[in-house]
């Protein structure tokens, strides 16, 4: 079971690589939204077996990350009828090295915690860790809302592998409660995004300049 | 009457708020929720402590104190509101009424929630139902302030999640049974993974403490308050401020617990007193009268860290603070949203001399900047002497020290603002705005709060001071 999963958590690094590389955001939303589908899959397999509660976790994610999200960000992109980042704060190729020096990053700073025995082989920790970092350098490099929102959709992502390790830990309602807010933040920042191209006729935030001190 | 009533009675008015169809009656819904749901939180503090443990609601002191902070202020707003709201007739206030109503019955959750889960998911849901209110105005600045402020706060609040996570695995690592219940976690807080729990500290105070508005995290707040209207301000600064503070207390519960006073208290201290140092800095010659506010609350942000990083006594001097800050917060929003109205801006270039345009509005806003920055006999002073008082008794120096010069500062800097706005000569009125003098329905509220604030000041009544005393020892892990 174990191997299933260290196989799928490869994917979901490479699948920050991909994100951090790419400037097309349609790209940079597939990613984000394959990304909903290996987190499911992992969701499944890291339960102990597959009852009703892990179907309901995963189906859960899947919905969410993968179908939901996804689909409320492309509907956001056609209508503001934008394509591509420009001009992010740090180029693609350097917030690609960066990404890989963070998952490398988090695989020393992971070795240092304490982990319980069961979890002494899976890689989840690193891998949380790094799509975390992956997160972080999107949502302060680029300067689109949209690749702000989906640089959030990663940083959660992140957090939700974390949260895997404690299956036990969050009853079901929580975690439901989690996924909900995911999806209601979302759509508030779909909403307001879609302002923000109605009133400034463009959604980047570098626009956001009169409150500044 | 329990815990369930004080969540579900606000909410069913915002579900009311949502159906009733007149823009002008609707408004009528947030005085009728406050005044209910001010008698169910009285109902339910004033029956003593039923003592269960176990459940994810639960009516411990500091609840209570909460409740009740929450449940006064949201009455000063939510009677200010229909005033307010028929002078904006313009503007469809449905978002407005529910949006507030919601926020009320979630900061209630937070409250009283024993489950750090589910704690979590009521913060989020405070950013969530504030930042489409932030949007008020329609305006391209207040767009602005929603999208840093839902942006800034999310991340922060995903921040906490991931602490909340580690906090869950520090049992786990430790061989514990993983949970995220509170009182258990407390139960267990010795043997919980150190690394893990130093990690789950760190990342819950910058997630949590983004959510309050602490500096460096600070940076959404002098935006969001700035383009709030004066309501929604209030309850920003007052409410949801100390709903994140009451997060970080849950926190600072398990950590006492634990006995890592030593590794929280100093990172605490710092940054309560680097709080007040960035407020004391942008505070001077701040020409925005709201963002001035919104630094104020930076500035009392770090006083309620420092005051629980300090302990003992400095923490029921905080506890106490919460309460007069909520309340006062309240006078300064809503006076201040009379005079942004009656000049048009909130800018000191163009607002001077509020006393001869309106002079009720004008004389609250200068009361109840001294009774912010701390002037007898005003609730606050006896709150920030409190904490003062208890800097120097246990010796710590230092930080008392900073604290008083900090204090000095922000009272310099805020005073040659406020004075500005207050004094000076009334510029002749332009024909063509409408007259937006004072009225009873706009001025009585703010009466209210401040009268509240000044009954603090002068007299703490007993059960409210056994309720302080009760979630501060509560919070210590004394007995």
């Amino acid at each position: 079971m174990n191997h299933t999963i260290d196989a799928l958590l490869v994917l979901v690094v490479l699948l920050n690589f991909l994100a951090l590389a790419t400037s097309r955001l349609m790209a940079l939303i597939r990613a984000s939204a394959l990304q909903g589908v290996v987190l499911a899959c992992v969701a499944l397999f890291a339960h102990p077996e597959i009852g009703p509660q892990a179907l309901l976790i995963a189906g859960g994610t899947f919905a969410v990350k993968a179908i939901a999200v996804p689909l409320l960000l492309m509907r956001a992109i056609r209508d503001v009828t934008i394509r591509r980042e420009v001009e992010p704060l740090i180029g693609f190729t350097a917030s690609l090295l960066l990404g890989g020096l963070g998952a490398g990053l988090a695989l020393v700073f992971s070795s240092h915690l304490p982990l319980a025995p069961e979890h002494a082989e899976t890689q989840i920790v690193p891998a949380a860790f790094a799509t975390v970092f992956a997160g972080f350098l999107m949502l302060t490099s680029r300067q689109k809302a949209i690749t702000q929102v989906v640089g959030y959709m990663f940083l959660d992502n992140g957090i939700f592998l974390f949260g895997l390790l404690l299956i036990e830990a969050m009853p079901v309602l929580v975690e439901l409660g989690v996924l909900l807010d995911l999806v209601v933040g979302v759509f508030v920042m779909g909403i307001i995004m879609h302002r923000i191209q109605r009133t400034f006729s463009t959604i980047n935030t570098t626009q956001f300049s009169t409150l500044r001190e | 009457m329990g815990p369930v009533q004080c969540v579900l009675a606000p909410l069913g008015f915002a579900a009311i708020a949502l159906a009733v169809p007149s823009n002008r009656w609707r408004p009528a819904t947030l005085p009728l929720g406050a005044l209910c749901h001010l008698a169910i939180v009285i109902t339910v503090v004033a029956r003593g402590d039923d003592g269960s443990t176990g459940g994810w609601l639960l009516l411990d002191p500091l609840a209570k104190l909460v409740l009740l902070t929450v449940a006064l202020l949201f009455l000063c707003c939510a009677l200010y509101a229909p005033g307010y709201l028929r002078i904006r007739s313009d503007r469809p206030n449905r978002r407005l009424c529910a949006g507030l109503l919601l926020q009320v019955a979630m900061l209630s959750l937070v409250a009283m929630s024993h489950h750090l889960g589910l704690l979590w998911v009521a913060l989020e849901a405070t950013t969530l139902t504030s930042a489409p209110l932030l949007y008020f105005n329609h305006t391209p600045r207040a767009l602005e302030a929603a999208w840093k402020y839902l942006l800034i706060g999310s991340v922060g609040i995903a921040l906490a999640l991931l602490g909340s996570f580690f906090l869950a695995y520090s049992a786990l690592a430790a061989q514990l049974p993983s949970l995220l219940h509170f009182d258990e976690l407390v139960a267990m807080a010795p043997q919980l993974s150190k690394p893990w729990l130093h990690a789950a500290f760190v990342t819950l105070l910058v997630g949590y403490g983004t959510k309050m508005g602490l500096a460096p995290m600070h940076t959404w707040k002098p935006d969001a308050y700035g383009e709030a209207p004066g309501i929604l301000g209030a309850m920003l600064a007052g409410g949801v401020t100390t709903g994140a503070f009451v997060a970080l207390l849950r926190l600072l519960t398990i950590m006492h617990a634990a006995g890592e006073r030593a590794f929280v208290a100093p990172i605490l201290v710092f940054m309560g007193l680097l709080s007040m140092v960035f407020a004391a800095v942008f505070m001077v010659r701040q020409k925005d009268i709201k963002r001035m506010l919104a630094y104020s609350s930076v500035e009392h942000m770090g006083i309620l860290v420092l005051g629980a990083g300090l302990g003992g006594l400095a923490l029921f001097g905080a506890l106490y603070h919460m309460l007069n800050n909520a309340l006062t917060k309240g006078v300064m929003f809503l006076s201040v949203g009379n005079i942004h109205r009656a000049f048009n801006s909130k800018s000191t270039d163009v607002v001077t001399g509020a006393l001869g345009r309106v002079p009720a509005s004008a004389a609250l806003f200068l009361t109840g900047f001294l009774a912010i920055t701390g002037s007898p006999p005003f609730g606050p002073f006896v709150s920030e002497f409190t904490i003062a008082r208890a800097a120097f008794g246990s010796g710590q120096f230092v930080a008392g020290g900073f604290y008083l010069a900090l204090l000095m500062a922000v009272f310099l800097g805020m005073g040659s603002t406020v004075l500005s706005v207050v004094q000076g000569q009334t510029p002749p009125r332009d024909s063509a705005s409408p007259d937006h003098a004072d009225r009873p329905s706009l001025v009585l509220p703010i009466v209210l709060a401040l009268l509240l604030v000044l009954l603090l000041g002068v007299w703490l009544p007993g059960p409210l001071r056994e309720l302080l005393l009760a979630a501060a020892a509560q919070v210590e892990g004394r007995p």
